[in-house]
């Protein structure tokens, strides 16, 4: 039968399809995996029961002649969840305190979806708080391990962030995939620290929903996998539009899969030169090059294109986020749900809530968004950002008019040990400088493993495409990963069998 | 720009925050930083710019004004802190 956990999506849908294995039995490995697995801490919440229920329910369809086929693409198929999404009857904690003991009664649209499709729901992955961060280190419930480790190095590194259960997850076989959200970076970052596929799609291609916002008009939500063609599977299921988020754009899914076979001839690769960083490492530099090596061997035509405001995306980001965070996060008062610590009076309550219910990196990012909205500096912060984000749009539309795709590394190092990059809150943020332009212009991107580093660390390779052309993302992402043949391992792995 | 403590007490108030004393400063500084290093933005020439809210160019879409959701209190109310007869409770506001 060989190790369960180990498969891909596609394989697993193909095994589940013959009856080689059960969706019990795939369910019974990833649940005795993510067990052994608990010192990772990936997980906040495991849904054991859920999976075997939700597993036999799939073996059911499939006995009665109703599974695996169009309608149920993921019929069987282990996954888990971001503790973003919220999920009917299942705690969601958003990595934070101040939800404390919240069971949302509704299930958010993109989960939902993935139910329908025969997905099966491992738990609930771990993250930054709010997806606040680029280490997973922020969050209530404690810090989430890479799986991998430096050669020769013992010291347990971070996976990234925020969705950093979800990308170690499935690094080390927990999971066939799992979600994620980006909205500066927070897919396709961990996805190149653990060395798997993190694609974040356009804004409006998945729904938001029953997602705990952020920086609304940023958030994304998207798959996480280790492979393009399990990423294209997953989006196909997760994609599509939805009346209850008014920026879901109505626009038809195409089949992601079939798009993978067909040939880059002629593909136009964009290689914007604003994006050779000062002190960036000579090993991304070179994994840059034999990216656009690999593509021009797969007939792709590389050319150089310009990004002149790329180095004002992280600052404007660091305006424009916070900015909607404080508005989103006012919710979270004492009392519709979570947290409640009592004070002398009305405001006092609140005040005495949010104070201990948000962790530091959220508390700090809530006041400069307070800041920056307040009265007699709105124009000069928030307003002067959003134009800022105008140009960036308009770099990557100009630069769209001549290629198809535009290649970049993911980030600008490989993932760095717990403790680094702590005491500077703007060194943790340029982590995100690379990923975070593709957020403020609302197009697609996805991180490809694509090589190891000196230290022996996975590094990732991004590719951005046109607003709702996933389709030429995942094809060239898929020409990337051929040529690279990533299949180095983490040191980590749990054993499912 | 720079934060001084002041300052960080009312962004605190208006996030209704509570910081505790020893926070405030290390609070300026940590924010005089963030800002000043947002501050490059100056250098940007925006002037004949539009500024950006969204990348969705869609209108927003109107719905129906009807009722179509809703009649279920106590799952609204299931996730309170304190819910008394189908409302939210909060500390008395009016003596």
């Amino acid at each position: 039968m060989g190790d369960l956990t180990d498969l891909t999506i596609a394989d697993a849908r193909a095994g589940l399809r013959k009856g080689a294995f059960s969706a019990k039995e795939l369910a019974e490995a990833h649940i005795r995996a993510i067990e052994a697995a608990r010192p990772l801490n990936a997980f906040i919440t495991e849904t054991p029961e859920r999976a075997l229920a939700m597993a036999a329910e799939s073996d059911a369809r499939r006995k009665g002649g109703k599974g695996g086929d169009v309608g149920i693409p993921l019929d069987g198929i282990p996954l888990a969840i971001k503790d973003l999404f919220c999920t009917l009857g299942v705690r969601t904690t958003a990595a934070s305190h101040i939800l404390d003991g919240f069971t949302p009664p509704y299930e958010s649209t993109v989960t939902a979806k993935l139910w329908r499709a025969g997905a099966v729901m491992l738990g609930k992955t771990n993250l930054d708080e709010f997806a606040m961060g680029s280490s997973n280190v922020t969050s209530y419930f404690g810090a989430v391990e890479n799986p991998w480790r430096r050669r020769g190095d013992n010291r347990p590194l971070v996976p990234g962030g925020s969705s950093g259960g979800s990308a170690a997850a499935v690094a080390a076989r927990l999971a066939l995939g799992a979600t994620g959200t980006d909205t500066g970076g927070s897919i396709r970052q961990p996805a190149a620290f653990c060395g798997v596929v993190g694609l974040k799609p356009t804004y409006g291609r998945c729904s938001r929903w029953g997602i705990v916002a952020f920086a609304s008009s940023l958030d994304q939500a998207g798959p996480m996998t280790r492979t393009v063609r399990d990423a294209a599977i997953m989006l196909g299921a997760m994609a599509g539009h939805d009346p209850k988020d008014s920026t879901s754009v109505d626009v038809p899914v195409p089949d992601y899969e079939a798009a993978l076979g067909q040939s880059l001839k002629g593909l136009k690769v964009g290689i914007p030169k604003e994006y050779r960083v000062d002190g960036m490492p000579a090993e991304i530099e070179r994994l840059w090059q034999q990216g656009l090596v690999w593509l021009r061997a797969a007939g792709a035509e590389p050319v150089e294109v310009l990004l002149p405001h790329t180095k004002y995306a992280l600052p404007a980001y660091y305006i424009i986020a916070p900015a909607e965070a404080s508005s989103n996060l006012a919710r979270y008062d004492g009392v519709r749900f979570g947290l409640r610590v009592p004070g002398e009076d009305l405001i006092d309550m609140y005040e005495n809530t949010r104070g201990e219910g948000f962790g530091r990196e959220v508390r700090r990012r809530v006041m400069i968004g307070t800041y920056v909205l307040s009265a007699g500096y709105y124009d000069a912060y928030y307003l002067k950002a959003q134009r800022v984000r105008a140009l960036i749009l308009r770099d990557f539309t100009e630069a769209f008019k001549t290629v198809d795709v535009i290649l970049a590394p993911s980030t600008p190092s490989a993932a760095f040990a717990m403790g680094e990059k702590m005491d500077d809150p703007i060194a943790m943020y340029l982590n995100d400088v690379f990923t975070v332009p593709a957020n403020l212009a609302g197009l697609p991107g996805i991180s490809v493993p694509a090589g190891l580093s000196a230290e022996g660390l996975p590094l990732g390779l991004q590719l951005v495409g046109r607003a709702f052309d996933e389709a030429t993302v995942l094809r060239a992402a898929a020409a990337i990963e051929d040529a690279a043949n990533f299949d180095a391992r983490p040191g980590f792995v749990a054993e499912g069998a | 720009m720079s934060v001084d403590e002041a300052t960080v007490r009312k962004i605190a108030r208006l996030a209704r925050i509570k910081v505790k004393d020893e926070e405030v400063a290390p609070l300026a500084k940590e924010l005089s930083h963030i800002l000043g290093w947002i501050e490059q933005l100056d250098s940007v020439d925006t002037a004949s710019v539009a500024p950006l809210a969204s990348t969705v160019n869609a209108k927003l879409p109107w719905r129906k004004d009807i009722i179509d959701d809703g009649g279920y209190p106590e799952k609204v109310l299931a996730n309170a802190p304190e819910g008394v007869q189908g409302f939210f409770a909060v500390p008395k506001v009016v003596e």
